[in-house]
């Protein structure tokens, strides 16, 4: 008779519940993230060749984790945006080939990775990553490297580094025209729920500056553990508050849990409406239209936005990746940052980061949401703001726009009530 | 007064929430103790068992009574089949059990992306589920309250298996004494892959039930997974009535802390609980007495 192994015998059991526990504690941890990428060695030389006819660029991007939901839309999209470049002829006549790398929804897998492009694949350029965590984490790497990263997502501002170019929206191109929309509209008092991480935590800490620089309550602020589908007790905490509105920086599937419930406690848009910064035309399918509908988010562009760019854009993305696929704020925001290069790349007749970095500073593209242009400043670009309603056919139309694009400001230098603001690290 | 029938109904509506996630695991691993790491996945399964049932007939409630059986037959058909493969060559070594199970897992949800897509998908909630029911002040979701429902039947129908079935009694046999269950004439290699059907299948139950209030996505399994454990192993291993009463306790105790804090605070409040409680009782909440020998 074999012995088999049986749980039931006391320390067995315990050993293997705690070494299972211990393994899920890592996973947790390591889904935390942590910073990676201190490297103290010496700026390398970058090992660019330009001598044939094509020029290597990094797509770095999740394809696999939490985040791949997200990220390989961005990644599309930069696919897009190099065909159409090389099909025009390339960039200073040489033919753009991409090295794609997956960051695994890890920031140090991004750290690696990015090294990895760097120095092994010798790149020009880098485009990707979405947390803010996935950036601070590639951050050193960059600049030790002296290299350049495209960063193609909204986030929390108060950051510049020469080495990032940032063509997704900072706090003054999205959620400080959303409250204002909301102090336009009325409302005087908010309820905030967001995921427990950088980007959430430094919003919500200029909204509630805002707040009391104009007059607006703020009834509660929740967090909720990154990808936590728990909503019970907040939604119904935030029925309770009566507030005017709710301010969502909620990220990823936490967001389908929430409106789901939110709408199932018979809370609607015209009684209470959502205004989100992290919700675009991928993540209303996944909702479910009829729990959202009505709802607002604050955006730069949305698919229906109306201009030849942006036809052309949503035509020649359908084309190459399927009708039913839409196109979303940060898939623009990609596909912009790549020809900007390309014109910055033109406009410096060279590939050399310094020269790249020279020559930036008022570079522009007609892009889907508008012209974009390159603050030289601070490396980020100026962006129309939008507040978008979600629509029965789960796209989302313009409700309110600003006279044209705004400024980047991510150090909010100039609204007197953001003084006291710091830079988080 | 809503003060104490929200954190109560909560409570007990992520208590069964929790139960339904943990009720297969607790055969799995609290009967047979094997550590299934995959089996968030076969919850993911059957939230995809859902989309797919929906996407064929159209109609959401009748594809959700569909889906219920189907979802069982999904998960608990890649339950046999990962035991027939991976875990049985297994059985001796444990810790190889948790580290293969767990690439199981990636796979799974690598599959998933590659035929679905890596977007959540939208399960339509039937219109009968839809909106809530006023008691005493609150509103409660219907779809808790169908899913507060569907654990009870799952737990009662899992007991009554266990104790009025012969197959009910050979488990409990094998997992009694199970060199004595062999002498016996039973057959303990089919009674593992018998008793691994029955879990992994309700895991594929519990993954149709969750599309009514979560996303349906590659990841969705694994943010229960976490917590089925923590309610197998705080309920004491190889008891029902544990996973039962651990579910609806750390329900509660999330609710209570989450009324008065952060979810993300509560979160740590009720590991901080967890982690003590194991240390003044590492058995769990019930002890299964066994006449098996060490």
């Amino acid at each position: 008779m074999p012995h088999r192994f049986s749980p039931f015998k006391g320390r067995p059991a315990r050993a293997l519940a705690a070494s299972a526990a211990a393994l899920l504690a890592a996973t947790v941890a390591a889904a935390c993230g942590s910073r990676a990428g201190d490297e103290s060695a010496a700026a390398a030389e970058s090992c660019l060749d330009t001598s044939g006819d094509t020029v290597a660029v990094g797509a770095l991007n999740s394809l696999s984790g939490t985040m791949a939901i997200s990220e390989t839309t961005v990644r599309d999209a930069i696919y897009l945006a190099v065909d159409e470049i090389n099909a025009d002829g390339g960039v200073l006549d040489k033919q753009i080939e991409i090295v794609a790398e997956d960051g695994a929804s890890e920031p140090t897998v991004f750290a690696e990775k990015a090294e990895k492009l760097i120095r092994e694949d010798c790149v020009a350029a880098v485009f990707g990553g979405w947390t803010s965590a996935s950036r601070k984490a590639m951050l050193p790497v960059f600049e030790d490297n002296d290299s350049l990263l495209y960063y193609p997502v909204q986030y929390e501002g108060l950051e510049a580094s020469e080495n990032i170019f940032y063509t997704g929206a900072t706090t003054n191109q999205q959620i400080i025209p959303a409250l204002d929309y909301l102090a336009e509209t009325g409302v005087e008092s908010l309820y905030l729920v967001g995921s427990d991480y950088v980007f959430p935590r430094t919003a919500n800490a200029i909204i509630n500056a805002y707040a009391e620089a104009n007059g607006i309550e703020i009834l509660g602020e929740d967090y909720v553990p990154l990808g936590s589908t728990e909503f019970s007790t907040i939604v119904q905490q935030v029925d309770a508050a009566d507030a005017d509105a709710v301010f969502n920086t909620l990220n990823g599937d936490s967001n389908v849990a929430f409106f789901r419930e939110y709408s199932n406690v018979g809370l609607t848009a015209d009684q209470m409406p959502v205004m989100s910064v992290s919700i675009a035309e991928e993540e209303v399918g996944g909702i479910g239209v009829e729990n959202i509908e009505g709802q607002l988010a604050a955006w730069n562009y949305y698919q229906t936005v109306e201009s030849d760019a942006n036809s052309a854009f949503v035509e020649a993305f359908k084309a190459e990746y399927g009708a039913d696929r839409v196109t979303s704020d940060p898939m623009e925001a990609a596909y912009n940052s790549v020809h900007l290069w390309a014109a910055t790349v033109e406009a410096a007749e060279s590939f050399a980061v310094e020269d790249v970095q020279a020559a930036a500073g008022g570079v522009s593209f007609e892009g889907p949401e508008g012209t974009v242009v390159i603050d030289g400043e601070n490396n980020h670009v100026s962006k129309t703001a939008r507040i978008g309603e979600i629509a029965d056919d789960g796209l989302l139309y313009t409700v309110w726009e600003s006279e044209g694009p705004i400024e980047p400001d991510p150090f909010l230098e100039g609204y007197d009530w953001a003084a006291d603001l710091t830079v988080t690290e | 007064m809503d003060v104490i029938v929200g954190p109560l109904f909560t409570g007990l509506s992520t208590g069964s929430i929790l139960l339904l996630a943990a009720l297969g695991l607790s055969l799995t691993f609290g009967q047979m103790g094997v550590i299934n790491m995959a089996h968030g996945e076969f919850i993911m399964a059957g939230t995809y068992t859902a989309y797919l049932t929906q996407q064929l007939v159209g109609d959401a409630g009748v594809s959700l009574l569909i889906a219920l059986p189907f979802g069982f037959a999904v998960g608990g058909a890649m339950g046999l089949i990962l035991e027939a493969l991976l875990i049985r060559h297994l059985y001796h070594r444990p810790l190889d059990t948790l580290l293969a199970t767990f690439g199981v897992g990636l796979i799974l949800q690598q599959v998933a992306r590659d035929i679905f897509g890596a977007p959540a998908v939208n399960v339509t909630v039937p219109e009968a589920l839809r909106g809530g029911v006023d008691i005493l002040g609150t509103t409660v979701p219907k779809t808790r309250l169908f899913i507060m429902a569907l654990a009870v039947v799952a737990v009662v129908a899992v007991t009554l298996v266990l104790r009025f079935t012969p197959a009910g009694r050979r488990i409990r046999a094998v997992v009694g004494n199970r060199d004595l269950a062999e002498t016996a004439g039973i057959s303990s290699r089919r009674v593992d892959a018998g008793t691994f059907f029955i879990g992994s299948g309700l895991a594929g139950v519990a993954g149709v039930a969750l599309t009514l209030i979560g996303s349906t996505s590659p990841t969705t399994g694994q943010s229960y997974l976490v917590d089925a454990f923590l309610v197998v192993v705080a309920g004491g291993l190889g008891r029902i009535k544990g996973a039962v009463v651990a579910a609806v306790a750390l329900g509660a105790l999330q609710a209570v802390f989450e009324t008065y804090s952060t979810a993300s605070l509560a979160k740590v409040g009720v590991f901080v609980v967890i982690v003590v409680f194991l240390q003044l009782r590492p058995q769990g909440l019930f002890t299964l007495r066994t006449r098996s020998l060490a």
